[in-house]
């Protein structure tokens, strides 16, 4: 602690370079907060996904649906204990920027399957028996500021016509980053309303006995529905959302490419800073050495220098991406998950202060080199 | 008693024996001392005189431990220095040596009482025991009432006594001072002088001083000149104990 003066009174040597260097760890943790951001909000769907749980789609394409009698012939297959369905709705609330996801959800099963997302049991029942009601997120209520018994209309855009909901119920997730965006609405109001594919559906969810046996029973299943008018293809829930992230790009790679690209730089910028600022001191530094301060202080003095400013900065540089994510999604519902963990604010934190480290390394050997005599007269 | 012809016995406080420095230029070898001998007492006040290049700047690098030398031994208070490890000398210097710089060198984001706190910061005292010492060593050069101002803001003969409040702090077994009145007038020179001279009379402390200004020379004990990295006179001053 004795030697906290001697370091801060440094870094307000130059209180100018001091900020700018320190400004550079701000504005590229900032970034790397927000990129966090944006990875996890598309890695979430992988993270929280089941893993007892498998979906079956349609083999040719995501869009195609399956017939409703797949659901007893799923339910037949040992291993599996528990099966529902859905169909992805796709309709707009008052606007077309106004996204947020639409399913049409067996009510008799959707609750049992989805255990994340809670519902009180009266709304439930609420829901169960209004054959217009709706469940919705409660982000989704915060977001349009809904409350139970509102009426809201949505224009289908597969499904034509103007659809009316009533909202019976109000869902919450059981942790942070389960999707509360979403809005639910009976499946059989929409077969009943449809005017095409009646008792077809988009998708089932198999809940299996056993994780360890996903393997076996994907193939057991794809089997089951060989060669039949509508094949299926099975996966765990975590594959599936994965492959649906992939269909967005390689979105960690972007990231990790524009994150390297910014730490590099800041590498540089900081090493050179710390290195004049080294330059200007050597005077100074071979004072200390003279009057009995060891190589292993002046190196640790220019490298505790370096690590202020990385965590200062970087710490800043977090705040305001957190700040700025408690703003919530900006892209009105595409990131439904926009929340910086604090597992990044702590990986940051770490990237700060390695970046400090490395870019202290060299100008601090230099520093613990000196030679007193050489800089006393070089000066 | 300051002796060089290399016969002082071992109650000498400081023993240079065939002290020798050699740099090398390209292929070229420089001599800067050779072959020097030194004993000197405790409580003694010496200057060194000679033209530039002399070696006298090299010797009270070698004498306090910044530098090592090419030949011959250093011996203080019965420790060889120039066997000590880069380490060790370290660790020595901060016990033994307080050093008085013609540029003062203080450092210039801390105050006064900062800068002279430094030396203690090796030290195992306390805050308040380090507050205590500071305090002294800034009444003793009479800057009590400057202690939380920073160099910019004392003049240039204050800014000395500072430096030799931060030399004498920790107590050190002798001080060595470099042109400490190289950058000064007159007036903060001889404030400066009286400083030292002071030290050596009323607190017994051993003083060894480079300096090109006869004047301060003559607050000495003892005067020795060099030239070409040889002692070539020794004179006795009429203010030696």
């Amino acid at each position: 602690m004795k030697y906290v003066p001697l370091v801060l009174s440094n870094l307000f040597r130059k209180k100018t370079r001091t900020a700018l260097t320190s400004g550079s760890f701000a504005v590229a943790l900032f970034l790397f907060g927000i990129l966090a951001v944006v990875d996890g909000a598309f890695q979430q769907g992988v993270d929280v996904a089941g893993v007892d749980r498998l979906v079956v789609l349609n083999r040719v394409s995501i869009i195609q649906p399956l017939p409703l009698a797949y659901r007893d012939r799923l339910l037949r297959i040992p291993g599996v204990t528990h099966v529902t369905f859905a169909n992805w709705f796709g309709g707009v609330y008052q606007d077309e920027r106004n996204f947020f996801p639409q399913f049409a959800v067996d009510r008799e099963t959707y609750r049992q399957m989805f255990t994340e997302f809670i519902v009180p049991d009266d709304q439930w029942q609420g829901f169960q028996t209004d054959k217009e009601g709706a469940i919705v997120g409660e982000a989704l209520a915060e977001r349009f500021k809904w409350k139970i018994g509102d009426r809201i209309p949505i224009k289908g855009t597969i499904f034509a016509g103007t659809w009316e909901f009533n909202i019976r119920g109000i869902y919450r997730g059981r942790r942070v980053q389960d999707d509360t965006t979403q809005l639910w609405f009976r499946w059989d109001y929409l077969d009943e309303r449809k005017a095409f594919g009646k008792g077809w559906v988009g998708w089932y969810t198999a809940r299996i006995a056993n994780p360890d046996d996903a393997v076996r029973l994907v193939k057991v299943i794809d089997e089951q529905f060989a060669n039949s008018p509508a094949e299926t293809k099975t996966d765990t829930e975590k594959a599936f959302a994965a492959s649906f992230v992939k269909q967005m790009g390689n979105i960690q790679l972007l990231i990790m490419s524009v994150g390297s690209v910014v730490f590099f730089t800041l590498l540089l910028v900081t090493g050179n800073t710390m290195a004049i600022a080294v330059r200007e001191r050597t005077r100074e530094l071979a004072v200390l050495k003279a009057v009995g301060f060891s190589d292993r202080f002046v190196l640790m003095l220019v490298i505790a220098e370096t690590m202020v400013v990385a965590v200062v900065g970087g710490g800043v540089g977090l705040g305001l991406a957190k700040l700025f994510t408690l703003r919530g999604d900006p892209t009105g519902g595409l990131l439904p998950f926009f929340y910086l963990a604090s597992d990044d604010i702590a990986l940051g934190l770490g990237l700060a202060l390695a970046v400090g480290l490395a870019a202290g390394v060299l100008p601090a050997l230099s520093a613990s080199r000196l030679r007193v005599v050489d800089a006393l007269r070089r000066v | 008693m300051v002796k060089v012809d290399g016969r002082g016995d071992e109650s000498a406080l400081i023993r240079a024996r065939g002290l020798g420095k050699t740099y090398r230029r390209g292929g070229e070898e420089i001599h800067v001392l050779q072959g020097l001998n030194l004993d000197v007492d405790a409580g003694e006040f010496i200057a060194f005189m000679g033209p530039s290049g002399s070696g006298k700047t090299t010797l009270l690098n070698l004498l306090g431990g910044l530098d090592v030398p090419s030949a011959g031994s250093v011996t203080v208070a019965g420790d060889e220095i120039t066997r000590m490890s880069a380490r060790k000398l370290t660790s020595w210097r901060s016990r033994h040596v307080g050093f008085v710089f013609q540029m003062y060198n203080l450092i210039p984001v801390l105050t006064a009482f900062q800068n002279v706190e430094l030396p203690l910061l090796l030290t195992s005292l306390s805050k308040a025991q380090r507050r205590q010492h500071v305090e002294t060593a800034l009444d003793v050069v009479g800057l009590s009432d400057r202690m939380h101002h920073y160099p910019r803001q004392l003049s240039g003969g204050q800014e000395q006594r500072v430096g030799i409040a931060r030399a004498i702090v920790a107590d050190p077994t002798f001080l060595l001072c470099d042109e400490p009145t190289g950058d000064l007038d007159r007036k903060s020179a001889d404030e400066a002088l009286d400083l030292i001279d002071r030290l050596v009379r009323e607190f017994g402390k051993t003083a060894l001083m480079v300096t090109h200004d006869p004047l301060a020379a003559e607050r000495a004990h003892v005067v020795l000149h060099l030239q070409k990295g040889v002692l070539v006179d020794t004179v006795t001053m009429g203010r030696a104990r």
